[in-house]
């Protein structure tokens, strides 16, 4: 009696931390055929990319996703995106990508602005969210940033005046501004969000940030539902250290964005589980939230401990843009409940699980 | 030509051997704008303090005129900073630039006056005020005259406008060699240049070469380069990563103020500028808080610590640990606090508790 109790009370501890049930909301009625299969371009990367690219593959297996991957090889010292990628991802539409990683003053221009420039992906959204179960100092914070991609201090455009003088063009046009503009108070719109941050500089930057923000409070005008307000790009990185939940939805021209991002992930629980993704009038690419060219440092990849909770969120962000909302919320809730039961986390939230682990954890905890 | 290539030489060497300031006999002469607003309460209680614990400093006070002096073309009158140029040392309080046109804003007309190249902040927790950081040690060293900050901008045409970022070898150089010299000076094990040099490639590209041929000649201290966007992560995640700092303009003027985040705010850090020859200007970052001036409300501990970084700058490094120990111990004991950190004393009290701890 002893013998059979025991595997029945090993069995009922183990079930002891609360199931999050997914509550079903009213149904998606799909459009017949949207069930087939689709093709979305994945570009495993550098460094970690592999991994965690790997990591999705396994998941999307378990839970036979209605999307088959198209592979390519693509590294950071390449001169260019090959050809057969870049005409892949504008038939597919959709691509998921790991790192790639920019050799520091080497003359290549990175390879991740290179695609957003060429595929005009004006929008970069990272979503920084407290995790249940995860603590970290803050609580409380939800931030989307919503950065310009394509223009600003990353046009690109260096010169040498003289031997020990440089100079770097910023440029912001009207033209760019106001359709980041529109797509942050348009994402406002439609995931009831409440409150447009702009972030600038336009004290010292007066024409530049002060074209971007006037950009921003004309498109305001047109969305009287939404509270808007302005902030200094200094003030603001205060601000998010110590009271972050005054933010909502941050709209920012491109460097600030970048920095704004790391340091809204890095307050919610890290670049390694904030989703994001970029985003154009025709295409959509996907990869870890904040930090594109990060991918890592040799020990991680040796002991294969690569935190794949980002791009996993980030495909189940790709699984709703394609419409296949069932998917997404399986895969998130799955991830979730991974997270909230705190068993197996990688090096990077405190623990000492590898990357497989995980995903073995999260293809468990799939309904 | 050959008189810069003198200037230059000139200004090294006075950043090789600091000026030999006089011994405790003869008081040092120092600089003090008390400022406007909350300025002048708090001046005053840095003096008490001083004065208490026996600073060898002999206050010069100027204040903001209220004509615009065509000399500066801006509040501040030519005397003003003559006195700091003679005098070397000044300490500066919290200054509301009045609205208008016509005059340069009271901030660049001291930067470009004096050639103030490099701000200096030192962060550091506060034991006994609790924010969500305890571990925070570091300085950040921004370069304060070029870069982002240049102000160069033009409208290409209608929608299309261009800013100018500049970094040149020799501010480069310049911020780099304090940085260094700093961190030798204070004992410091690391400095970390913050950049975007993937990026911009050539622009912060020249500054991370500028960093590397100073870091070349300081062997004793480990130097590591970061780029940006891992920086302000690894800041939010861990700040005692990091010990001193040193950066170009934009990226210097954000991470000072997240990391001033980080240890409680504007109303507690200190913060120094540094200047050709060897001028040190400490001051205040906060506001002038209008709407509690007068009222012996106001929290003078930013002041107070950058009078402290002003003193190690002077090489008095005794009084200034023995002030700064003062002003610790007293926030750590908790009994005199001021309203902005939770307690209730007024200046006054905050300021005699503080001459109780010496």
């Amino acid at each position: 009696m002893a013998r059979r109790s025991l595997p029945l009370l090993r069995h009922l501890l183990a079930r002891s931390t609360p199931r999050r049930i997914q509550t079903r909301s009213v149904t998606y009625m799909h459009r017949p055929g949207d069930g087939t299969p689709r093709a979305v371009t994945l570009i495993p990367g550098d460094g970690i990319g592999p991994l965690v690219t790997g990591a999705v593959e396994q998941v999307m297996a378990a839970m036979q996703a209605p999307v088959f991957f198209e592979k390519f090889e693509v590294h950071g010292n390449m001169k260019a995106m090959p050809q057969k990628v870049m005409d892949s991802i504008r038939r597919n539409k959709v691509c998921l990508k790991g790192g790639l990683v920019t050799p520091m003053g080497g003359g290549v221009s990175s390879l991740n602005v290179q695609l957003r420039k060429e595929l005009d992906l004006y929008a970069s959204l990272v979503n920084c969210i407290n995790l249940p179960g995860l603590r970290t100092r803050h609580d409380n914070v939800d931030i989307v940033v919503i950065r310009e991609n394509t223009e600003g201090e990353y046009s690109g455009l260096e010169h040498e005046v003289i031997p020990g003088v440089v100079e770097s063009l910023k440029v912001i046009t009207k033209f760019c501004s106001e359709r980041i503009a529109n797509y942050a108070f348009e994402y406002a719109y439609l995931n009831n969000r409440k409150k447009v941050t702009a972030v600038h500089k336009a004290n010292i930057m007066k024409l530049a940030d002060g074209l971007f923000l006037e950009s921003c409070r004309e498109v305001a005008k047109k969305y009287t539902g939404i509270k808007y307000n302005e902030i200094i790009v200094d003030n603001c990185c205060m601000q998010l250290v110590s009271k972050p939940e005054q933010f909502d939805v941050m709209v920012t021209p491109n460097l600030y964005g970048n920095l704004i991002a790391n340091t809204a992930a890095g307050i919610a629980g890290g670049t390694g589980v904030m989703p994001g993704g970029n985003v154009g009038a025709e295409h959509a690419v996907f990869e870890q939230g904040a930090s594109a060219g990060n991918v890592g440092n040799d020990k991680i990849l040796e002991q294969k401990t690569a935190n794949p909770v980002a791009l996993l969120m980030s495909s189940a962000m790709m699984l709703r843009h394609l419409q296949f909302p069932a998917f997404a919320d399986r895969l998130e809730t799955a991830v979730e409940q991974v997270i909230l039961e705190g068993k197996y986390r990688t090096k990077d939230l405190g623990g000492t699980s590898t990357t497989q682990e995980i995903v073995d954890a999260v293809i468990d905890a799939l309904d | 030509m050959a008189f810069q290539l003198l200037r230059q030489t000139l200004g090294r060497r006075s950043l090789a051997n600091p000026r030999a300031f006089s011994s405790a006999s003869t008081p040092i002469r120092a600089t003090l704008f008390p400022g406007d607003g909350i300025g002048p309460e708090i001046a005053d209680s840095v003096k008490q303090i001083f004065q208490a614990a026996d600073v060898p400093i002999e206050w010069e006070e100027h204040y903001v005129g209220t004509e615009i002096d065509p000399r500066t073309q801006s509040f501040l009158t030519w005397e003003s900073l003559e006195s700091v140029r003679r005098n070397g040392v000044g300490l500066k309080g919290p200054m509301a630039t009045p609205i208008g046109k016509g005059h340069r804003s009271l901030n660049l007309t001291l930067r470009k006056e004096l050639n103030l190249y490099a701000n200096v902040r030192p962060c550091y927790s506060l034991p006994g005020y609790k924010t969500r950081y305890d571990n925070v040690n570091l300085i950040t060293i921004r370069e304060n005259t070029e870069g982002e900050y240049s102000g160069l901008e033009h409208q290409v045409v209608r929608g299309v406008v261009e800013s100018l970022k500049i970094i040149t070898r020799q501010a480069s150089l310049r911020v780099a060699e304090y940085a260094f010299h700093y961190a030798k000076a204070h004992g410091r094990e690391r400095v970390s240049a913050i950049h975007k040099a993937n990026i911009m490639q050539k622009t912060d590209g020249l500054f991370l070469k500028c960093c590397r041929e100073v870091a070349e000649k300081y062997p004793e201290i480990t130097y590591e380069e970061v780029v940006i966007d891992n920086c302000c992560m690894m800041l939010v995640k861990n700040p005692a990563l990091f010990d001193v700092l040193v950066m170009p303009n934009l990226y210097g003027d954000i991470i000072s103020d997240l990391c001033a985040g980080l240890v409680g705010g504007l109303g507690l850090t200190p913060s120094c500028n540094i200047g050709e020859g060897g001028i040190a200007l400490a001051e205040a970052v906060h506001g002038s808080a209008p709407d509690i001036a007068g009222k012996n409300l106001a929290n003078p501990t930013a002041l107070l610590l950058s009078g402290v970084a002003m003193l190690r700058h002077l090489n008095l490094h005794d009084k200034a640990e023995l002030i700064q120990k003062a002003i610790l111990n007293t926030i750590a004991e908790g009994k005199h606090r001021t309203a902005d950190l939770g307690g209730s004393s007024k200046t006054t009290e905050f300021t005699q508790a503080i001459i109780d701890h010496l």
